[in-house]
């Protein structure tokens, strides 16, 4: 038996029955960065600024719906998951057209999908997609066809896995599985990056590199009645206190690198602006690791009583109030989140006593690495002090970031590391995503990301068992199995999780959308610039 | 004067390569890898391996320094590794920019510190020497950060008179180059006055005052001309500096120059990047170096290149 589910009832759900061209549509915006873009190939572009600048460019499978993190099918119509979870079968949109004016088929997300896999790429994304049949001998370099994506006619694709993979729809949604043109690709090898051509809402039209970037309307997307907009100009160089500036004096529509900190009290205590200023939240976890095979953390008794010892309200503090109190891994956004779980409480007392039960009565002296762009280092200032009220006398080491990450992944070299600005801002909205690479067996090797080496077999059964757990209609069970595991891990505290950063940023008065939260949003990160309307 | 340019071009092909060996030593030296960084945090252990294998950073130092070196002598920098454009690309990209915002920065230090380094040195000692003396202090150890936000917050966004930030037109220039030109002028001030005070000490300068020429006369047409060598081997040293791009002040302006390149690319530990930008700075200090040897023999007749 096989499970239908249809993208055609959530399509029209978009609201895309509107007409092509109602009130709404027309006009242009000016979006900031400091940073250069750095490409736009979805196969390698994974940061912070072209996030969505991609997702406007390009479309894959599957989607969400804008400013929440609601899966929907996007370049798929429909699909059909088989009863072992390990066949997906994607009827395709009929008449989507690249930039190009080609129209995309079947063939084409085959193409992209080996095109991400292939080493030569050197996608970062390649190790999301290590469940489709063929990956390993296509990653060893055996072969540049993927024998798991079965082209079956025009509109018609077929993925096998080699076994159940839960978040693989997740997976279709990120960027690096957009389905991009062969003959593109390939006329321009390394520089696609810098000639996109996809069948996103945008077209790029300009790149004039260290300055601007122009997108235009793409007039034959397929979601009709988008994108609202006619252009949009992303000026980069721009230093966030200047943005704000331009954007107060009306030159400059939305700050892309957010409220600079130093001005974020300024602006929202100021009746004037207040009211520009937008607030999200977002998939994102700052949290302490300890490094669990390192002493004195190699005690579970010690990694309570830090997590019992440090005032995370105080931390709050220092960043302005950006953030909320984090009790878990999960941030209260994603699926899993267990709201009834209360965490470890502040009881500076009660740790005092768990160390010396720990036998670490008369102290002990570690370190703790942060990276050394601010606000982190007075976070780990006030991290200090914290621990040193129960006895812990850690060494502040602020680093470079890269140094930081370098440090972590070594099995005896950080015992403690603070996550901020390395902290995990999920890929997906998806509790598996939170595991894997951070808090699993895989990610606690050397030149890992599981920073407090933290691997217990029992945990890494029920992850395996909760990815397994493919069929849509287990989906709640397997939801408040993750529940379970994090709970579970808090247990054994390999993390002291600190905070979820919230997000905020400014806008012009003259724009809008279907809600504010397409201005944060949690998946089209950091704007989802489809959905813009310019009043 | 032939012989000596190409003995100066051989000597500066041997500090160039020096350059490339300290750069790329140090490069590789840092505890930090950059293929992870490119891999992002997803990616696996296999995964950053199969990179670092495509981007040839298995292979020994040596072998990927000659790699390199070959390359070089091509015309090819390489690829950058988070963007994957052509290092040459990008930093002819920035090339217009930097040069502009130099020449701005330059003509405005020549401005404000010459003026105020001869008027300091005609009244030495006196009240108005001691008064520019201090302004140029201020402007030597002031930080960039804070006389670019100053200028920019006053002309630009209070007085809209500039535009607040970009690239284009000789207005968005003014302000970054008076900003270096402020903090840059007062070198030049402090050079230029000690250089005339010197020179005015000189017999010839007792001696165009005894044969009774004006004050005006003697200092700007005797003095100065005596005086002005050692400017022109600042402005030669000056243009190595900015070659390196301006950071702080392009950062603050939004200006397109080779220091937000630079910039970001050791962030991102990209090292052909950082490489590309180390040489074309290399390149233009010892061009610069040379072009500023050659004015001096121009202008003082009594310098011989040789």
């Amino acid at each position: 038996m096989k499970r239908a589910f249809t993208g055609i009832a959530l399509a029209m759900s978009l609201g895309l029955a509107t007409p092509a061209l109602a009130a709404d549509t027309g006009g242009s915006m000016i979006v900031t960065y400091q940073s250069d873009i750095s490409t736009l190939d979805p196969a390698i572009g994974y940061d912070w600024q072209n996030w969505s600048m991609i997702k406007s460019l390009f479309d894959g499978l599957m989607d969400y719906k804008p400013g929440t993190t609601d899966l929907v099918p996007d370049l798929a119509e429909s699909f059909t998951v088989s009863e072992d979870g390990r066949t997906y079968t994607f009827k395709l949109r009929d008449g989507v057209k690249f930039h190009n004016g080609r129209t995309m088929t079947a063939a084409d997300v085959k193409y992209s999908l080996e095109r991400t896999i292939n080493p030569k790429t050197q996608s970062p994304g390649q190790g999301f997609y290590d469940t489709i049949k063929g990956y390993d001998e296509m990653v060893a370099g055996k072969t540049d066809k993927l024998s798991g994506v079965t082209v079956v006619d025009d509109h018609t694709v077929k993925i096998e896995l080699t076994r159940p993979d839960a978040p693989f729809l997740h997976k279709l949604a990120l960027n690096f599985a957009s389905v991009v043109p062969r003959e593109e690709t390939e006329k321009y090898g390394p520089d696609f990056g810098k000639h996109p051509v996809g069948t996103g809402a945008f077209k790029m039209t300009d790149w004039t590199l260290g300055q601007h970037v122009i997108f235009e309307r793409n007039p034959d997307y397929y979601h009709k009645g988008r994108p609202k907009l006619d252009r949009i100009e992303f000026q980069v160089g721009q230093e966030p206190t200047v943005a704000l500036l331009r954007l107060q004096r009306g030159e400059v529509d939305i700050l892309g690198d957010g409220i600079p900190p130093a001005r974020f009290l300024e602006v929202r205590n100021d009746p004037k602006w207040s009211k520009n200023v937008i607030e999200g939240d977002q998939l994102h976890t700052g949290y302490v690791t300890m490094n669990v095979r390192m002493k004195p953390f190699d005690d579970v008794r010690v990694r309570r009583a830090v997590n019992m010892a440090i005032n995370k309200d105080r931390i709050i503090k220092i960043i302005n109030g950006r953030a909320s109190v984090a009790n878990q891994p999960l941030p209260p956004l994603m699926p899993g989140y267990a709201k009834d779980y209360k965490g470890y409480p502040y009881d500076p007392a009660k740790a005092k006593e768990l160390m010396a039960e720990a036998g670490y009565g008369d102290g002990v002296d570690t370190e703790l690495y942060v990276m050394n762009v601010d606000p982190n280092p007075r976070i780990a200032q006030a991290i200090q002090q914290d621990l040193a009220q129960i006895g812990i006398n850690a060494e502040i080491k602020s680093l470079a970031q890269s140094t930081v990450i370098a440090a972590g992944g070594e099995e005896d070299q950080a015992p403690m590391i603070w996550s901020g600005g390395m902290a995990w801002i999920a890929d997906f909205p998806d509790p598996s995503n939170f595991y894997g690479p951070i808090l699993g067996c895989g990610g606690a090797v050397q030149g890992g990301w599981n920073w407090s080496w933290y691997c217990n077999k029992d945990v890494e059964a029920m992850a395996q068992k909760a990815d397994a757990m493919a069929d849509p209609a287990k989906s709640d069970e397997r939801i408040a199995l993750w529940r379970d595991i994090y709970v579970k891990i808090m247990d054994d505290a390999p993390w002291a999780p600190i905070f979820n950063e919230k997000r905020f940023t400014m806008k012009a008065d003259t724009l809008t959308g279907p809600s504010d939260k397409i201005f944060v949003d949690p998946v089209h990160i950091p704007v989802h610039y489809d959905v813009v309307v310019k009043k | 004067m032939l012989k000596y340019l190409a003995r100066r071009i051989f000597q500066s092909i041997g500090i160039l390569l020096g350059v490339t060996v300290i750069t790329f030593m140090l490069s590789f030296l840092i505890p930090a890898d950059p293929v992870r960084m490119i891999a992002g945090r997803s990616a696996t252990p296999a995964t950053v391996e199969r990179i670092r294998h495509e981007l040839g950073l298995d292979q020994p130092l040596p072998v990927q320094y000659g790699r390199y070196l070959v390359n070089l002598v091509q015309g090819d920098m390489g690829r950058s590794y988070v963007q994957k454009s052509e290092v040459t690309e990008l930093i002819a990209s920035r090339l217009p920019a930097t040069l502009l915002l130099m020449a701005g920065a330059i003509f405005f230090e020549l401005l404000l510190g010459m003026p105020a380094g001869i008027f300091a040195a005609s009244r030495r000692g006196r009240t108005a020497d001691k008064a520019v003396m201090v302004l140029s202090f201020v402007g030597v150890s002031a930080p960039q950060f804070v006389v670019g936000l100053i200028l920019l917050y006053v002309f630009a966004y209070s007085l809209a008179l500039f535009p607040l930030s970009g690239y284009g037109t000789l207005w968005h220039l003014v302000l970054p180059a008076l900003t270096l030109g402020f903090t840059g002028g007062g070198w030049y001030s402090r050079m230029t006055r000690s250089s005339m005070v010197e020179v005015l000490r000189q017999d010839y300068i007792r001696t165009a005052r005894a044969k009774g020429a004006s004050e005006g006369r003697v200092v700007l047409i005797h003095g100065l001309r005596n005086a002005i060598l050692p400017i022109i081997a600042m402005i030669g040293l000056d243009i190595g500096i900015f070659m390196q791009g301006a950071v702080v002040v392009e950062a603050v302006y939004g200006w397109p120059g080779i220091g937000q390149l630079a910039w970001q690319a050791i962030q991102r530990i990209d090292i052909p990047i950082i490489m590309g930008v180390t040489l074309v700075a290399a390149v233009a200090i010892v061009l610069g170096n040379l072009l500023a040897d050659i004015a001096t023999s121009l202008f003082d007749p009594r310098v011989r290149l040789g």
